[in-house]
C-alpha cells in the first residue's frame, strides 16, 4: 500500500480530508508536522489547503520555511510525487517547485462553488483521468487567481503543462480571474503538481458537489488513486 | 504618586486621584469618589457592592462588578423570566441531557457514546460599529464557547438580520458582515452549513448578528468551567491581552491618563482567526492529553469574567498575579487587564503535576502561556499587581449573585389595534396572470430570495463531513463515519410574527425550527436560543420579552425539547424605535445514519408530490403581505403543536423508511415559495393542482399559494412508495394531499400550476438570484 505523507502546517484546515481521501483511494495516509524535516520515507506527499500561518504575509509565504520543506523540496526535485491543493498550491509557487503566483480573486471575495474542471495533462496525479476529461470538484479560495508573466504561460501551454483549465460557460469568466483559465499546473517531469480546487472534497457521494451538477460528487477520488497506482507501477 | 507612562514600564494606575488603588487603600480612603455612574452602574448597585465588600471598592474591583452585572453578563432583566426554561423541563425532557443551561453550551447524548454541544450568541452591537470584525469576533467567541466544553467544532451558522436592502447603509454592513462571517469562520475550517439572511428596516441602525456554533465530542471528554482542588494552577494560554474591547472601562484610566498616554481604546475587539485556530487544535492535544481540570474561554468581560465564574463554579477561591499576564500593550493597567476583551485566550486549571505536560502541548503549538495563580481554599478571590493586592472579593457575588430586576412590563396600548388590523382587507390576485406575478414579485424579494451571493462565500466543505447545508432545511453533519451517525441543526425567528404576537412569534419559531429538523430526517432532541429584544426598560419590550420567553418555555414542553442554553440580547433599536421582538431558535436533531437524509428538491419525474398539513386563510404578517402590500398587521398563523409533532414523526419515520426522496417545509411565502425552491434545488420542475386543496380546505388560490399556516411540508413520494406512504399517513390521522407530480429538468423545465400559470425553472432561477447580487455587487 502506497504511503501518502500529508503535511499539517498550523492553520492547515483540509489536511485530515486530504488523509480520509488518500486512505479511500487505497492508500496508506502518514502525517507530517510542519516542524519536522522528516518524510517519514513516505512514496507521495499532499500539502493541504488552508491557511498556513494565517497566510498574514503572503499565501503560503511562510510555509515555504518550514522545517518539513527542506527534504520535501529536494525528494520533489528527485520525482517525488508532490500534490499542492489550493493553500499547498500557493506552497509550492512560493517554494519555485511551480512557476506563477495565486494572488486575490478579480472579484475580491471568497467564493464556495463546485466547479467544472478540465484535464488536461497526464501527471502523476491525473493519470487516471482521459485527455480532456471534464470533472467537477469544489472550489473554495479566496486567493485563487493564477497569474505569471507571459512567457511562462506560453511555456506553459506550449510544453503542455497545464494540468487542469476552468470550464468556462460561453461569455462568463472563471471564478477567480486566472489567466488562461489555469486551475492547475504540473512541473516538467509531472511529479509536482498544484491546484487550487479540492479534490479531497469530492472522494465521497454524498459529501462532495452537489447533485445539482449531475456527478455522483467523486471526481476528485482519481486524483489520489492516480499518484497510488503510479507507485504500484 | 504616579510613575511615568512610557512604552514599556506598565502604566501606573489609575485609583481616584491617581496611584495604585489597592484594596488597603480603598478601606482607608472610603470617601473618595468613584465613577460608577459611567462605568453603567446604578447608584443601589454601587451601594450593594460597597456593602458586600465593607469598604469602598478599588477601582479594579469597581471595574469587575460594573461589568459583571451588566446586562450583557449578568442577565439581571432577563434572569426572572428565563428561569422558565429550567422551571418547564420536566425529567423526561432531560432524558438526552448531560449538560444544561449556566455552563459555556449545553451538551446533549447522541448516542453510541458521542455527544454534541451547540449554542447560538448575539455579537449585535459590535457588528453595527464595526461590521467586519464584530462579525468575525462573533464567530470567534460562540466557537470558544463550544471548545470550551472539550468538544471539537464542527460547524457554524449565522442568523443576519439587516435593514432595508435598499437604504444606503445597509450595503456596508452587509459586506463587512458577510466578509467578517466568512473570513473567520473559513480560516478556523469549520464548514458554514445554514443560517438565516433577513432584511427589514426595523434593524436599520441596529442590525443582529448572532452565530451558533455546533460541536462534537466522546462523552468521557467532557470538561466544564471551574477551579477545583487548592493548589491546582491557574494558567492563561492563547494571544496576549491587548487594549481592545475595553469599553466602558476606559473611563477609570482616563482619571489619570494625561495626553502621552494611550487614548480611549476602541470598544470592537479584533479577531485573529489564526490564533484560534491553532488555539482549538492546541485545546484539542490538551484535552486528549488529560491535563485540563477545568476551562473557560475568554469572552466578554475577559479575565475579570474568566476568574470569577471558574472560582464561583469551583471551590471558591483563587489568587492571580496580574502582573504575569502575557501582553501586547505594556501600558495597560490592572484594570484595563481585567477588562481586556481581546480574542482568542482561554483559561485552564491544572493539576501542579501536569503543567510540565500542558507546557510542552502549548509549546508545540506556539500558544504563549502564564501561569498566573492557582486554586484556593479562602472562598475569595484574590488579585494582586506587583505584589500588592488590588481585589478580593467573594467571586459569587461577582459571577452569579449579582442583581436581579423584576422590571415593570405590561402589554402595549397599540397591540389591540395591530391585531384588529388584519390581511383580510387587502385585494388578493385571482387570475392566473396575477398570481403569477405575485409569484414573482415573492420570488425576487430580498427575504425570499436565493442567498447564494452571501452562502457561496463560506466553506460549507471542510472537514468533509457536510451531507447537507443551505439551501436545504437544515445543516446536517455526520458525526461518526464509521456508522453514519450524524445530527441536523436548524434556526428560525420571523420577527414581523413576534412583533404581532410575541408569545406565539416564539412558538412558530420553534416550530418551524423543529419542522426544518424533522424535514431532513432527524429526530429533534434539543434547543438552543438567543433572544434578540429592545430595552428592557419599557414595559413594552419587557411585556414581548416576558411573553416570548413564556411561549417558547411551554412549546419546548409540549415538543418534549429542552432549551439547553443560549443568549439574550437587550437594548436592540433603530432611534428610539425597538427592533422586532426576535427569538432565534435553534433546534438540533439526530440521524441514525445521515445518508438517509432527506434533501429540499425533487429529481425524479413521475414521483407525486404530496402537501402534509392543512391550509386556512393566514395571510397576517405573510411575506406576501408585505411584499405586496407593506402590511403587518393582524394574528400570526396559528400554532399547533400536537400537529407538528404528528408531521415531526411521519416525516422521520418516512425518511428511515425510505418513503419520500424529497421533503421541504412551508414557511415564509407558504406554498408558491416551497414549490419555487423545490424546482430550483436540482432544476427540476414540477405541475401541481390546487382544486382538490382548495376544496377541501376552503379557500381562494391565493390563501393556497401564499398562506403560511404551519405544521405543513411538501414531499416527493416515489410511485413503488405511494400506498406505503399513504397508509402511514392514514394511520397517523397526517393530513396529505397529493398535488402534483414531478415533472421534467433540464432547460425547458417549469413549474406548470394547472389552469392558472406557467413559469420556466430558467426564469424562477434568473429572477432569485439576481437580488442579493444586484444589490450587494460581484
Amino acid at each position: 500500500m502506497g504511503r501518502v505523507g500529508v503535511v499539517t502546517f498550523p492553520g492547515s484546515l483540509d489536511d485530515g480530508d486530504a488523509a480520509r481521501a488518500v486512505r479511500l483511494a487505497g492508500g496508506e495516509p502518514v502525517r507530517l508536522w510542519h516542524g519536522d524535516a522528516d518524510l517519514k520515507g513516505v512514496d507521495a506527499v499532499v500539502l493541504p489547503g488552508g491557511f498556513s500561518y494565517g497566510d498574514y504575509l503572503r499565501c503560503g509565504a511562510i510555509a515555504r520555511f518550514a522545517p518539513v520543506m527542506e527534504p520535501l523540496v529536494d525528494a520533489a526535485r528527485g520525482g517525488l510525487p508532490v500534490l499542492g491543493i489550493c493553500n499547498g498550491f500557493q506552497v509550492l509557487c512560493e517554494a519555485h517547485l511551480l512557476p506563477g503566483a495565486l494572488v486575490r480573486n478579480d472579484h475580491r471575495t471568497f467564493r464556495c462553488t463546485d466547479q467544472r474542471l478540465r484535464v488536461e495533462a497526464s501527471t502523476a496525479w491525473t493519470s487516471e483521468y482521459a485527455a480532456g476529461e471534464e470533472v467537477v470538484i469544489p472550489l473554495k479560495n479566496g486567493e485563487g487567481g493564477y497569474l505569471a508573466d507571459e512567457a511562462t504561460l506560453d511555456r506553459l501551454e506550449g510544453e503542455g503543462l497545464v494540468a487542469l483549465r476552468y470550464v468556462v460557460p460561453e461569455g462568463g469568466r472563471n471564478p477567480n480571474g486566472s489567466a488562461r483559465d489555469i486551475a492547475g499546473i504540473t512541473n516538467a517531469a509531472g511529479n509536482v503538481v498544484g491546484l487550487m480546487p479540492h479534490p479531497e472534497h469530492a472522494v465521497e457521494a454524498g459529501y462532495g458537489p452537489d447533485p445539482r451538477t449531475g456527478t455522483a460528487g467523486t471526481d476528485g477520488l482519481r486524483i489520489f488513486s492516480s499518484a497510488l497506482r503510479q507507485l504500484v507501477a | 504618586m504616579a510613575e511615568p507612562t512610557t512604552a514599556t514600564a506598565p502604566q501606573a494606575p489609575t485609583g481616584p486621584g491617581g496611584g495604585l488603588d489597592t484594596v488597603e487603600r480603598a478601606a482607608s480612603t472610603p470617601d473618595v469618589a468613584q465613577p460608577w455612574r459611567e462605568l453603567g452602574l446604578r447608584e443601589e448597585e454601587y451601594g450593594r457592592i460597597r456593602e458586600i465588600l465593607g469598604r469602598r471598592p478599588t477601582s479594579a474591583e469597581l471595574a469587575m462588578y460594573s461589568v459583571m452585572w451588566s446586562e450583557h453578563c449578568s442577565y439581571k432583566s432577563s434572569k426572572v423570566h428565563l428561569r422558565q426554561f429550567g422551571e418547564k423541563t420536566t425529567e423526561a425532557m432531560r432524558e438526552h441531557l448531560m449538560v444544561g443551561i449556566g455552563e459555556n453550551a449545553g451538551v446533549v447524548d447522541i448516542g453510541d457514546g458521542w455527544a454534541v454541544t451547540f449554542k447560538v450568541e448575539s455579537h449585535n452591537h459590535p457588528s453595527f460599529v464595526e461590521p467586519h470584525q464584530g462579525a468575525a469576533t462573533g464567530v470567534g467567541g460562540i466557537v470558544r464557547d463550544i471548545l470550551a466544553m472539550g468538544a471539537r467544532p464542527v460547524a457554524v451558522m449565522d442568523q443576519l438580520r439587516f435593514g432595508a436592502v435598499d437604504h444606503p447603509d445597509t450595503a456596508r454592513v452587509v459586506h463587512g458582515v458577510v466578509a467578517g462571517v466568512g473570513g473567520y469562520g473559513n480560516c478556523l475550517g469549520l464548514p458554514n452549513i445554514g443560517g438565516e439572511t433577513v432584511f427589514d428596516a426595523v434593524y436599520q441602525g441596529n442590525p443582529l448578528v448572532n452565530a451558533l456554533a455546533v460541536g462534537v465530542m466522546r462523552h468521557e471528554d467532557l470538561h466544564l468551567a471551574n477551579a477545583t482542588g487548592a493548589g491546582n494552577k491557574v494558567v492563561l494560554f492563547g494571544a496576549r491581552t491587548g487594549g481592545d474591547g475595553i469599553g466602558g472601562v476606559s473611563v477609570l484610566a482616563s482619571e489619570t491618563f494625561d495626553a502621552t498616554g494611550p487614548a480611549k481604546r476602541p470598544s470592537v475587539q479584533v479577531g485573529d482567526p489564526f490564533a484560534e485556530k491553532v488555539l482549538i487544535e492546541c485545546c484539542l492535544e490538551l484535552f486528549a492529553a488529560g491535563v485540563v481540570e477545568g476551562i473557560q474561554d475568554l469572552g466578554g468581560a475577559g479575565l475579570s469574567c474568566a476568574t470569577s465564574e471558574l472560582a464561583s463554579a469551583g471551590d471558591g477561591g483563587m489568587h492571580v498575579e496580574l502582573d504575569r499576564v502575557l501582553l501586547r500593550d505594556p501600558s495597560l493597567s490592572p484594570e484595563e487587564i481585567l477588562m481586556s476583551e481581546s480574542q482568542e485566550r482561554m483559561m485552564a486549571v491544572v493539576r501542579p503535576e501536569d503543567l510540565d505536560r500542558f507546557m510542552e502541548v502549548t509549546g508545540r503549538w506556539d500558544v504563549e502561556t502564564s501561569v498566573l495563580g492557582e486554586v484556593t481554599d479562602t472562598g475569595r478571590l484574590v488579585i494582586t499587581w506587583r505584589g500588592e493586592v488590588v481585589l478580593d472579593v467573594p467571586p459569587r457575588t461577582v459571577a452569579h449573585d449579582g442583581p436581579v430586576y423584576e422590571r415593570p412590563y405590561a402589554r402595549p396600548s397599540w397591540q389591540d389595534a395591530l391585531q384588529a388590523d388584519t390581511a383580510a382587507a387587502l385585494a388578493r390576485p385571482t387570475s392566473g396572470e396575477e398570481l403569477r406575478a405575485t409569484l414573482l414579485r415573492l420570488v425576487a424579494s430580498p427575504n425570499l430570495a436565493d442567498a447564494g451571493w452571501i452562502t457561496d462565500q463560506y466553506d460549507r466543505y471542510v472537514l468533509g463531513n457536510t451531507a447537507l447545508a443551505t439551501p436545504d432545511d437544515a445543516g446536517v453533519v455526520r458525526v461518526d463515519e464509521a456508522s453514519g451517525l450524524g445530527v441536523a441543526v436548524a434556526t428560525d425567528a420571523n420577527g414581523r410574527y413576534g412583533y404581532l404576537d410575541p408569545y406565539a412569534g416564539a412558538q412558530l419559531a420553534l416550530a418551524e425550527a423543529y419542522r426544518n429538523v424533522s424535514t431532513v430526517g432527524a429526530r429533534p432532541l434539543a434547543v438552543t436560543d438567543c433572544l434578540n429584544f429592545g430595552s428592557p426598560e419599557d414595559p413594552d419590550v419587557m411585556w414581548q420579552f416576558q411573553q416570548s420567553v413564556t411561549g417558547l418555555a411551554d412549546a419546548c414542553q409540549v415538543l418534549g425539547v429542552p432549551v439547553t442554553g443560549g443568549n439574550v440580547s437587550l437594548y436592540n433599536s433603530t432611534a428610539d424605535t425597538p427592533i422586532h421582538p426576535t427569538p432565534v431558535v435553534g433546534v438540533l436533531g439526530v440521524l441514525d445514519d445521515v445518508a438517509r437524509r432527506t434533501p429540499s428538491g425533487w429529481r425524479e419525474p413521475g414521483q407525486a408530490l404530496y402537501l402534509l398539513g392543512t391550509t386556512r386563510f393566514e395571510l397576517d404578517g405573510s411575506a406576501w403581505a408585505e411584499v405586496e402590500h407593506g402590511h403587518l398587521g393582524g394574528l400570526p398563523p396559528a400554532v399547533d403543536l400536537e400537529a407538528e409533532r404528528l408531521l415531526g414523526d411521519v416525516l422521520v419515520n418516512a425518511s428511515r423508511d425510505g418513503l419520500v426522496d424529497a421533503a421541504h417545509d412551508l414557511s415564509e411565502g407558504g406554498l408558491a415559495q416551497a414549490l419555487v425552491e423545490g424546482c430550483l434545488r436540482y432544476g427540476v420542475g414540477a405541475r401541481v393542482w390546487l382544486d382538490e386543496l382548495r376544496e377541501r380546505d376552503g379557500v381562494d388560490a391565493a390563501t393556497a399559494l401564499f398562506s403560511e399556516s404551519t405544521a405543513r411540508v411538501l414531499v416527493s413520494v416515489p410511485r413503488s412508495e405511494e400506498v406505503r406512504f399513504t397508509d402511514v399517513c392514514s394511520a397517523r390521522q397526517q393530513p396529505a394531499l397529493r398535488v402534483g407530480v414531478v415533472d421534467e429538468p433540464g432547460d425547458a423545465a417549469v413549474l406548470d400550476v394547472q389552469g392558472l400559470f406557467v413559469v420556466p425553472v430558467a426564469e424562477l432561477r434568473a429572477v432569485s438570484t439576481a437580488t442579493l447580487r444586484e444589490a450587494f455587487g460581484s
